[in-house]
């Protein structure tokens, strides 16, 4: 009779992968803090970091670097769960979370708070996108239900194209008509962590955090609903309940990551499959695997993104991600063996 | 009198709005292995699915244990009854193992991820089926007879007293397809499980067979042991086709042979 | 062992021609119920056109439309009708036409409603290409001239750029489908990141002309704009006829399409091309104007009550759609508003409500 062994050849090299990762993510945040555009030394930083540098380093530290580093974090760890998420319930390696409308709603929200409401900053930005959100995720939703009563793949690929397309239609509407919502939709709409504060993480935090705590508890579930929905039904699981649970973690945690930073594109549909390479597929392992890598990505995009242009210029982190994971996706898409994915 | 193990009542299953069983009154013992025979689109899958409550009935009920389905959470439900369905897909990457660790999960909760026992039914499952060696293989390199007793040692592995396996030798080389029958009369003997199967070779559903319920166009054409229900008769009716029933040399069971029509001149 | 009875003779039926059409030597094997819709979208298409050719800021009755057309106008008319109006009508009737064919080829190919020509990068590089010399000319004193010959010639060069690339880097030992889409969408994803990037660093009064082409637009279109699609559409259409009889088997798996003599391989390079030129002609000269690829052909499909979507049904509905979504723009609002947004808001909502009815059908 054997036992089921705590450390196998497997669990241990998943430990090694895990520790790797985290001192990868470590790296990534010190180049982010460390590294700018803003030509301070390194011993500024470090001062600039403990409060008692020059104003200057305080300022750029505190208020442009540690933010965009703990946004791009939070933002990216949220992404790359969602991504996991997303996949897992529409059964569809090329399923991103903008596809539920969240995007789409957000994009509105704002636009409408400029036009309607002549308010650009920063916080009501990312109240307006949490509420746009939302509702573009519960349109996508009742559209879904309304024929067949429950949310099936399919359909819900289709009625979040639909949507998103009807909502991107109006905004475009507003925005051709008036120039101070072009201008502000043109920023917003490229993916940013580029002025952004901490204040950004007080009005987030809860929606990450209810949808990172669903996301884990739906990972069983995830499990289960890869054998197919009868057989995870034969296995005892809800299916139901299940799906409920993921698309409202999926909402959750792509609306505060649009909230924060602009509908960021590449992560949810990249990071899952490069994830799963690396741990497998049990979602309990992936969906936190897939959080770190996300957040090391996006914040490493955004580094990258201040220090390549010279100067003060900074190229937005969704442009970078885009540039840089485009090419890198299509290498990949032209070297593995199809099937695997 | 004991409590059969399923019950249908007044049944009726539809998908959209085509009835495709009507008024189905029908009683499942415990400790007996029943196969539903008949023609493509006669039902049988269709009522299969709504004893493992995957289907929802249009009218009537289907009872577990004396119990409506309803009234039962789908998580005692799986306890109590395993299923298996029609061509099972497992995304790529998935081990033997990790396959067959998912039929643990009626028995687990949050408060009890994985204990002894489900490493011990795990591991039983494997051997039953003769996989412990290809334990930690991708499902996706099995052939396709090694891939279905892969999915078979899972439902072994939940551990319920009733089995369901629709059409669960479909796909397969003869000898693999003894091989699960085999398997599933097994259990049936040695353990006391339940079987309710779905099964396309009349031949063998006799063999393996307590009792045979022919269906067509979800009506049920003959009910009873296999030398009751397979007569020229009922398969006429069953299966609109003209056979010989001989008793089979090596069981004894009755052995379905097609009769040929004489060829038209061209 | 008595003999079985001797079978009975049954009777040879004899199937006749499928039915269909015949118009003297040439036999279409045309459905009676999709010819009918034929000919019923293509009268609405030309009740349409003469609409949009009579309404706008200046009112003209249908019968003075058709009589300045037949050559017998005023001058006021003959100019409002001939020189202003005509080239936009007829724009738009095209690129109804190319865009629902391609979409129709490319629904069919990929067996999947959601397939739109614009994963094969067409739209990207149309707008990067259209974008970057709007941002390099606006301002200067060739913007007007850019915007005629400029832009169309830059959206077809991006188009037909980022189409060779998807192609040349999808193709390995072969064309399949999955890596297509695969590189597609990351082609497509560093196209569009480099025109918002272009984008945000305009001015504002660049960004919001660009913006408008980008929203698929008519409001430039002249009687240049006219030539190079209808010879894209006068060459392309007749030529996707031709294929659809094997698209219609490539429907059926690639597998079986083989088996009954279809060269899945250079088919699927055909309907590539023929895609990528349709769209690459609409985009030049309207912009992406939004959902017609896609919604157009479903659209046919549930009016003929077909499996697949009939292309010269598509391309019909699709003429009459963006004819009338223009007429819409120039006539709703007092600002026109442009086609693509007007396409949009029609055809999104037509298709939740798809979707809501048929919600099971899509499902399966």
């Amino acid at each position: 009779m054997t036992s089921v062994q705590t450390r196998t050849p497997a669990g241990t090299r998943r430990l090694a992968l895990g520790i790797t990762l985290g001192v990868g993510l470590v790296l990534v945040v010190l180049a982010s803090i460390w590294i700018g555009s803003n030509g301070i030394s390194p011993g500024a930083v470090w001062h600039g970091l403990l409060g008692d540098g020059s104003h200057e380093a305080d300022v750029v530290v505190w208020g442009s670097r540690v933010p965009r580093t703990v946004i791009g974090l939070l933002v990216g760890g949220a992404l790359g769960a969602a991504g996991v998420l997303m996949q897992g319930h529409t059964r569809n390696p090329l399923a991103d979370p903008g596809l539920f409308g969240v995007s789409a709603g957000a994009s509105l929200a704002v636009v409408l708070g400029v036009f309607v409401l002549h308010t650009t900053s920063a916080s009501a930005t990312v109240w307006l996108s949490l509420v746009g959100a939302l509702v573009g995720a519960v349109a996508v939703f009742a559209v879904s239900t309304a024929g067949s009563g429950v949310a099936s793949p399919v359909p819900l690929a289709l009625a979040g194209t639909a949507v998103s397309a009807l909502l991107a239609a109006i905004t475009s509407f507003i925005v051709l008509g008036d120039q101070a919502s072009l201008d502000a939709y043109r920023r917003w709409v490229i993916g940013s962590l580029g002025g952004r504060q901490l204040e950004v993480v007080q009005a987030i935090w809860p929606f990450l955090l209810v949808g990172a705590v669903l996301a884990m508890l739906n990972t069983r579930a995830l499990d289960n609903l890869a054998l197919g929905e009868e057989m995870a039904r034969g296995l005892g699981e809800r299916v139901g309940m299940a799906r409920g649970v993921g698309l409202a973690a999926i909402t959750l945690l792509t609306a505060g990551a649009t909230a924060a930073a602009g509908p960021i594109g590449f992560v949810g549909l990249t990071v899952p499959h490069v994830a799963r390479a690396v741990i497998g597929n049990a979602h309990a392992r992936l969906v936190p695997v897939a959080a770190l890598l996300g957040a090391g990505l996006v914040v490493l995009a955004d580094t990258v993104g201040r220090v390549v242009t010279g100067g003060d210029a900074e190229i937005e982190v969704g442009v970078v991600l885009a540039v840089i994971g485009g090419p890198v996706f299509v290498a990949v898409a032209r070297r593995r063996s199809l099937a695997a994915l | 009198m004991t409590v059969p193990v399923l019950q249908t009542r007044g049944l009726s299953l539809a998908y959209d709005k085509r009835t495709v069983v009507d008024d189905l009154n029908l009683s499942i013992e415990a400790g007996t292995v029943t196969t539903f025979v008949g023609p493509n689109g006669c039902g049988k899958s269709t009522i299969l699915k709504a004893l493992g409550r995957i289907l929802h009935p249009a009218a009537g009920e289907v009872l577990l244990e004396g119990t409506p389905l309803p009234q039962l959470s789908t998580r005692e439900v799986a306890r109590r009854l395993a299923i298996l369905p029609q061509s099972p897909v497992a995304p790529s990457g998935t081990s033997v193992r990790d396959l067959v660790m998912r039929g643990r999960n009626p028995h687990q909760s949050w408060a009890r991820p994985w204990s002894k026992e489900d490493a011990q039914a795990a591991h039983e499952a494997l051997e039953r089926t003769g996989l412990a060696d290809l334990a930690d293989r991708d499902i996706a390199t099995l052939s396709g007879g090694q891939r279905q007793r892969a999915w078979i040692a899972l439902v072994v592995a939940q551990a319920a007293p009733t089995l369901l396996l629709d059409e669960p030798t479909t796909y397969l080389d003869l000898a693999h397809q003894l091989d699960v029958l085999r398997l599933v009369r097994q259990l049936n003997r040695e353990q006391g499980t339940t079987a309710v199967m779905v099964l396309h070779d009349i031949s063998l559903a006799a063999r393996y067979s307590d009792r045979l319920v022919a269906v067509r166009d979800g009506r049920v054409v003959a009910d009873g042991t296999p030398q009751e229900v397979l007569t020229a008769d009922v398969v006429a009716r069953t299966f609109d086709l003209h056979v010989r029933i001989v008793p089979d040399p090596v069981t004894g069971t009755p052995l379905v042979v097609p009769e040929e029509p004489a060829l038209t001149g061209s | 062992m008595s003999v079985a009875n001797p079978p009975v003779q049954t009777e040879q039926q004899t199937t006749g021609p499928e039915p269909g059409v015949r118009v003297g030597p040439i036999g279409l094997a045309w459905r009676p119920r999709v010819l009918a819709m034929t000919v019923v979208a293509l009268v609405v298409a030309v009740v349409v056109a003469v609409l949009a050719l009579g309404l706008g800021s200046a009112h003209l009755s249908p019968l003075d439309v058709l009589r300045t057309l037949a050559g017998h106008g005023e001058g006021a008319q003959e100019f409002i009708i001939m020189d202003v109006r005509l080239p936009r009508v007829l724009v738009a009737l095209l690129v109804g036409v190319a865009l629902s064919v391609a979409g129709a080829l490319t629904q069919t190919f990929a067996r999947n409603p959601l397939a739109t020509p614009d994963i094969l990068g067409v739209t990207s590089g149309a707008s990067l290409g259209a974008v970057t010399v709007i941002a390099a000319a606006g301002g200067t004193s060739l913007a007007p001239v850019v915007a005629n010959l400029g832009v169309p010639a830059a959206a077809t060069a991006g188009a037909l750029v980022a189409a060779a690339l998807v192609f040349a880097l999808g193709w390995r030992g072969g064309l399949q489908s999955y890596r297509v889409v695969l590189v597609g969408i990351g082609i497509t994803a560093v196209l569009d990141a480099l025109t918002s990037y272009q984008l945000v660093r305009a001015k504002v009064t660049i960004a919001t002309a660009a913006s408008q082409w980008l929203v698929g637009s008519l409001s430039g279109v002249s009687w240049q704009s006219v030539w190079p699609l209808l010879v894209v559409v006068v060459l392309a259409v007749p030529l996707a006829l031709a294929c659809s009889r094997s698209v219609a088997a490539a429907q059926l798996g690639d597998e079986v399409a083989w088996g009954i003599g279809v060269h899945v391989t250079r088919l699927g390079v055909a309907v590539g091309l023929l895609a990528v030129v349709l769209s690459a002609g609409a985009v030049a000269a309207a912009g992406p104007v939004g959902f017609v690829a896609f919604v157009v052909p479903q659209i046919a499909v549930r009016i003929a009550g077909t499996s697949r979507p009939p292309l010269l049904l598509s391309a019909l509905l699709g003429a009459a759609l963006v004819t009338g979504a223009d007429l819409l723009g120039r006539i709703l609002l007092p600002n026109e508003v442009p086609v693509g947004i007007i396409t949009t808001i029609v055809g999104a909502p037509y298709l939740i409500w798809l979707l809501v009815r048929h919600s099971r059908e899509l499902a399966s």
